[in-house]
């Protein structure tokens, strides 16, 4: 008899449960079906796989509102004709892969999306193109949500005339990977979102931050990059998130930075390369971030530490060729600078433990003087300038004295 | 004209003087590029010969060596040439010489080492700087007629140009701080030929700094396509209103 119910209860799985399931394959596309603004319509019920062939779909806004997969089979184009938020999705455990949505329509009170999830878990967007949405991705209240390998594309001129490209609100779980953004306002934005991973992402030439969050604690950022983005990428008041392994470049302009943490405490910025940008690290009201293994490159301020910032550790990273390798606006000193390489040390090591003998002080009084006096620039390396800035760095006296790397390294890291 | 200046470009090289100032340069310039692996760093070491020293050489070199030949000259004006033509081909040659010392010494190397555009807008600033100090030079011999005084003047205009001016802008940007004098901080900086050659460089190797707060002036006023012709026609000014000072005063001069 034991032996009769261990071959039912497979059997019954196996066999059984699918036929009481009895999910369907639909498919729609030209000479097979209507439209896809019918699909609330069409007999799809939970669990059914919607198929949809090649072709110019523009018909409004589609809604999904039951659990269903849908696939785009060879690319088809949904077409939001300037008026009408693209896709919505309505319900949980959706999967909605292999379309292109372009053209949403243009809303100030709406936020009208690409691709836009209403209040719903188990969600996945994959090898989608986007193009020319105002918001691309918009995620409102998700949980455990999955966008991944997404190529998104807009063409803003103006910051006030067009959205985010992955804009996240209030929700948990998310994890974004793979995808490109380009020419949105920010290309990632996220406020309130919890739990979640940014991972090889590149976002470029987005008008205003390639990466923006606010408000979003323990998050994890790996392997992305970030280039050519307005201001490159603002972080704001989070709590314990790590950035690792991220290239943060050419952000170039007044007020643009590599990263700017603004009132962010216990973070961990690590293995991060910060190539030609303005001011590569801009911190300001950080406190308790390890920022380790970085490499600041061709930067105009490698690092810039503003007097507010308490107990973060900087220490072995590279610092090589930039104009200016630290800046701050106070003589209050609080943090901790330790092993790092310094292209412009000039000290030596005599006793041969690969750390220099004499501390470095990398604070260079003429950052000081531009940032009081921006136009001040205008002399900078001149004759009288370098003098001003030989005297100072053997005898400190503008500067704090006490803002020095004790145990700088001769060779530069290799990161 | 032809003759004249091929005789003073060979009679320049055959002067010893010249060609231990390429080597010095030559010996300078790979040592740095070599030694150092950082390139920005290298550059800089460059900035600053170009910013001192060649300056400082063009036009102590330049001075002596008119003072020298002022039998030669002489004998010239006795001959039928114009006296125009024996000026101008007085700076051709000098000019021609030390800009081929400079070329030889610092652009060879600085092309092979560095990324083309820089090394050409700091070729281009060591010699446009060279021709500035060459006509300076010969402004001085002209106004001079003692030797030690004439030199003494070009020490001074190179002292004045290439250190003290700096610091006399300095000087009064921090005076006038708590006023707007941006429009007359770029002019300061734009008369002075060595300023100009720095700020050049600068918008080549510190291109990342300068897009900070003073990005929009010193975009505007010298990083453009109208603000590079600018410097490039103020620079040209130091080379001609000297250079057709001195010869009018040479047309006139009782010699």
């Amino acid at each position: 008899m034991r032996c009769l119910t261990g071959l039912l209860i497979p059997l019954f799985i196996f066999v059984a449960i699918p036929c009481f399931v009895s999910a369907k394959n639909i498919h729609i596309g030209p000479g097979k079906n209507s439209g896809l603004s019918d699909l609330p319509l069409l007999k799809a019920v939970d669990g059914d796989s919607v198929f949809v062939h090649h072709s110019l779909y523009k018909e409004g806004n589609i809604i999904i509102n039951k659990k269903i997969v849908m696939i785009g089979v060879n690319n088809p184009i949904i077409d939001g004709d300037k008026k009408y938020e693209v896709v919505s999705i309505r319900s949980d455990h959706v999967v909605f892969r292999g379309f292109t949505v372009q053209n949403s329509g243009y809303g100030t009170l709406n936020d009208l999306g690409g691709i836009k999830v209403y209040d719903a878990q188990h969600i996945v967007i994959e090898n989608n193109i986007l193009d020319n949405n105002f918001f691309s991705i918009y995620i409102n209240f998700g949980k455990n949500i999955l966008i991944k390998n997404n190529i998104i594309k807009a063409y803003g001129v103006e910051e006030q005339q067009i959205g985010n490209g992955i804009h996240c609100w209030k929700s948990d779980s998310l994890q974004i990977i793979g995808n490109y953004v380009q020419g949105h306002r920010d290309g990632i934005y996220f406020e309130f979102v919890t739990n979640s991973i940014i991972w090889r992402n590149i976002s470029k030439y987005n008008i205003r931050y390639g990466l923006h969050f606010m408000f979003s604690n323990d998050d994890a950022y790996i392997n992305n990059v970030f280039d050519n983005n307005g201001s490159g990428v603002a972080v704001m008041y989070t709590k314990k998130v790590v950035m690792y392994n991220n290239t943060f470049k050419n952000s170039l302009g007044d007020a643009s930075y590599g990263i700017l943490l603004k009132e962010i405490s216990d973070a961990e910025i690590i293995g991060n390369h910060f190539i030609h940008n303005t001011a590569g690290l801009f911190l300001e009201g950080a406190n308790r971030i390890i920022i380790q293994k970085n490499n600041f490159l061709n930067n105009g301020w490698g690092l810039k530490i503003q007097a507010n910032c308490m107990d973060n550790k900087i220490s072995v990273n590279n610092f090589i060729g930039n104009t200016f390798d630290v800046s701050t606006n106070g003589s209050l000193v609080l943090n901790i600078f330790e092993k790092n390489y310094w292209d412009k040390y000039e000290g030596y090591d005599l006793d041969k433990n690969h750390l220099g003998d004499v501390p470095y002080h990398p604070l260079n009084i003429y950052s000081t003087i531009i940032e009081n006096n921006p136009i001040a620039m205008l002399l900078f390396r001149s004759f009288m300038v370098t003098l001003l800035e030989r005297t100072e760095k053997l005898i400190p006296s503008i500067t704090p004295d006490n803002f020095k790397d004790e145990n700088p390294v001769l060779k530069a890291y290799l990161l | 004209m032809k003759g004249i200046s091929t005789f003073i470009i060979t009679d320049i090289l055959k002067n010893r003087i010249v060609l231990l100032y390429t080597l010095v340069l030559c010996g300078f310039s790979w040592s740095i590029f070599s030694l150092e692996d950082n390139v920005s760093k290298g550059i800089l070491s460059m900035l600053n010969i170009i910013l001192l020293i060649v300056p400082l050489v063009s036009i102590i070199f330049a001075n002596i060596y008119m003072y020298n030949s002022t039998e030669f000259i002489e004998l010239l004006v006795s001959q039928p040439v114009k006296r125009s033509s024996i000026w101008s081909s007085l700076f051709f040659g000098l000019t021609v010489a030390l800009n081929a010392a400079f070329f030889i010494g610092i652009g060879i190397p600085v092309l092979v080492f560095i990324t083309p555009i820089t090394a050409l807008v700091v070729i281009l600033a060591g010699i446009l700087l060279t021709t500035v100090f060459v006509s300076i030079a010969m402004l001085c011999f002209i106004l001079m007629r003692d030797k030690a005084k004439g030199i003494g003047l070009s020490i001074m205009i190179w002292l004045f140009l290439s250190l003290m001016y700096d610091g006399l802008v300095l000087f009064f940007m921090f005076q006038y701080a708590d006023y707007p004098i941006e429009k007359i901080m770029v002019l300061l900086s734009a008369i002075n030929p060595v300023d100009l050659a720095r700020i050049q460089v600068l918008l080549q190797i510190d291109v990342a700094a300068l897009m900070g707060y003073t990005g929009a002036i010193f975009k505007k006023l010298f990083g453009t396509h109208l603000g590079y012709l600018t410097s490039l026609l103020l620079i040209s000014f130091w080379i001609l209103c000297p250079y057709f000072f001195s010869l009018r005063l040479f047309k006139k001069k009782d010699l």
